[in-house]
């Protein structure tokens, strides 16, 4: 696919959309949802990145957003707002390209490209601005670190989605903002990946994740020659790194970052523990907690991970803060998903758990359990219920049922109480 | 896949394609810790969504243990991908017709 084509698709999605401001483009294929996002930003639509797209959330957005519509290329789709389907019929046609669309489209700096969504612990998504200055400057910074500023036309492998905010950076905007190529596939089983990269041309960059990391090392396949591999949405053990580095013949970067701030950091995990942040972007400690600012940073923001800042611009990572629930790059709180548990009819209790990394399965991935005291439901139901409402990643497993939760005095429920509960209910993986 | 072709199949399937199934079953359970015995995964309930309730990671898990087990590396791009998640017995059945060990 060439560039004109590439404006050509643009400018006649520009004259198919319709007129909502708001666009939640939910295309699967990486092409088109890029098609979508340039004919948003011509359009001056804002496109709207929640993490997830369940009945409940889509509720929540059409409330932020009432003139949002729906950018599909999955004829099936079922997402309950006004939808657009992306056809053939509006992509790909060569015949009459006139030459004064090929000309590159520029967008100011302060025009606002995206909201993205954190889950928020009162069972409202909260929205973050971005502007499309500052997400260049951070895809631009980040490039730089990852080397792909060399002069040589790269070729970008996604195994993460484009609405992804991980995949959006490292797979659509480092694409659009390098000039490199981008694979529209997303390669989904080991040996996917493996055809996929082959017919990628070098210099090759798979953007992927801890989950696909492991996947490709256990599935024993032999991975083609691949220039850099990018992992995120999960912090990678050192060992791990070194197996994928030594096994692949490649160099392995890792990127830290969170919704609110996009990327901020990198490390070569093989080597060492420390990040090293972002031209421009600092920490400052505030009452234990670790603020982000500068660069490509909006305003100071709070980070939710636990940090230790180590020197200059290095820090090391200690994992994430109590509440929050990381399960294969989607994030949610405990307190979120608590909130939305006890919100269905015939809960008189609930609570999730988070269990430790024991409890990992092949692909390094733990789920949350749930204990649930509410004697009129089945599993089924709640179950069904709770799909309505949370991603599915983050659907209890196991779902346990239970007379009562360990609650003190105060009507808290601590810590200790809820392990010995799950020590007598979850068992360890093998 | 051309073995497959092959009037001289190695190794022999299983005797019955249920013995397989309930195989397969016990896989998927211990592979995703699953909180139920394997013989209530009905041989036509749907692995996806409202059945079982398996989403992505957990069909890359079962992958896995497929690869390990039976010699079949899972392609997105075959036509018989969509079908294989279907149910345990559209996913024995695609093992049955594979299998390399």
């Amino acid at each position: 696919m060439l560039a004109r084509h590439f404006l050509a698709d643009v400018a006649r999605l520009v004259a198919a959309l319709p007129a909502g401001d708001h666009v939640l483009n939910v295309c699967s294929d990486r092409y088109r949802f890029t098609v979508g996002l340039a004919a948003s930003l011509v359009a001056r639509k804002v496109s709207l990145l929640p993490s997830t797209h369940t009945p409940e959330v889509i509720r929540q957005l059409t409330r932020f957003a009432p003139d949002a519509f729906c950018l599909t290329d999955d004829a099936g789709c079922d997402i309950d707002l006004p939808r657009l389907f992306y056809s053939e019929r509006i992509a790909h046609s060569q015949a009459t390209e006139d030459r004064q669309l090929w000309a590159v489209p520029t967008f100011d700096s302060d025009q606002l490209a995206a909201y993205v969504f954190t889950s928020g612990s009162t069972g409202t998504p909260l929205p973050y601005k971005k502007t499309w200055g500052r997400l260049l400057r951070c895809v631009h910074d980040g490039a730089s670190r990852l080397g792909l500023l060399d002069g040589r036309p790269h070729t970008i492998v996604g195994t993460v989605p484009p609405q992804h905010m991980y995949g959006f950076e490292s797979s659509v905007l480092l694409a659009l903002q390098t000039g490199s190529a981008l694979c529209a596939e997303k390669p989904f089983y080991p040996a996917d990946i493996c055809r996929v990269l082959a017919a990628a041309p070098r210099p090759r960059v798979l953007i992927s994740t801890p989950v696909h990391m492991r996947a490709l090392l256990a599935a024993e396949v032999v991975l083609p020659e691949t220039d850099l591999i990018v992992s995120a949405t999960a912090p990678l053990s050192r060992e791990l790194a070194r197996e994928v580095e030594e096994k692949f013949s490649t160099q392995l970067l890792e990127i830290y970052g969170s919704t609110e701030t996009g990327q901020i950091a990198t490390r070569r995990t093989a080597r060492t523990d420390e990040w090293q942040l972002w031209p421009g972007v600092s920490l400052t400690l505030k009452e234990g907690q670790a603020w982000a600012q500068g660069g490509h940073v909006e305003q100071p923001t709070p980070m939710c991970d636990v940090l230790e800042l180590t020197q200059g611009d290095r820090f090391l990572l200690h994992g994430r803060m109590a509440d929050l629930v990381n399960i294969a790059g989607k994030r949610s709180s405990l307190a979120y998903l608590n909130h939305q548990l006890n919100s269905i009819q015939g809960v008189v209790d609930g609570t999730f758990f988070f269990p430790d990394e024991s409890h990992a399965s092949a692909t390094g991935v733990t789920r949350v359990a749930a204990f649930v005291v509410a004697p009129t439901l089945d599993a089924a139901t709640l179950t069904d219920e709770l799909r309505r409402r949370v991603d599915p990643v983050f659907l209890p497993r196991p779902l346990l049922f239970v007379d009562r939760l360990p609650r003190n005095d105060t009507g808290k429920l601590p810590q200790e109480s809820l392990r010995a509960l799950a020590a007598r209910h979850l068992r360890p993986t093998s | 896949m051309p073995d497959n072709a092959s009037p001289v199949r190695q190794p022999a399937p299983p005797a019955s394609s249920t013995d397989l199934e309930r195989e397969v079953a016990d896989l998927i359970v211990q592979a995703l810790n699953l909180d139920i015995a394997a013989a209530e995964i009905a041989p036509e309930m749907p692995l996806y969504g409202e059945g079982l309730g398996l989403d992505s990671i957990d069909i890359l898990e079962i992958a896995l243990v497929v690869s390990k087990q039976y010699g079949i590396q899972l392609r997105a791009d075959s036509e018989e991908n969509e079908h294989i998640f279907r149910s345990l017995r559209h996913l024995s059945d695609y093992i049955n017709a594979h299998r390399t060990k």
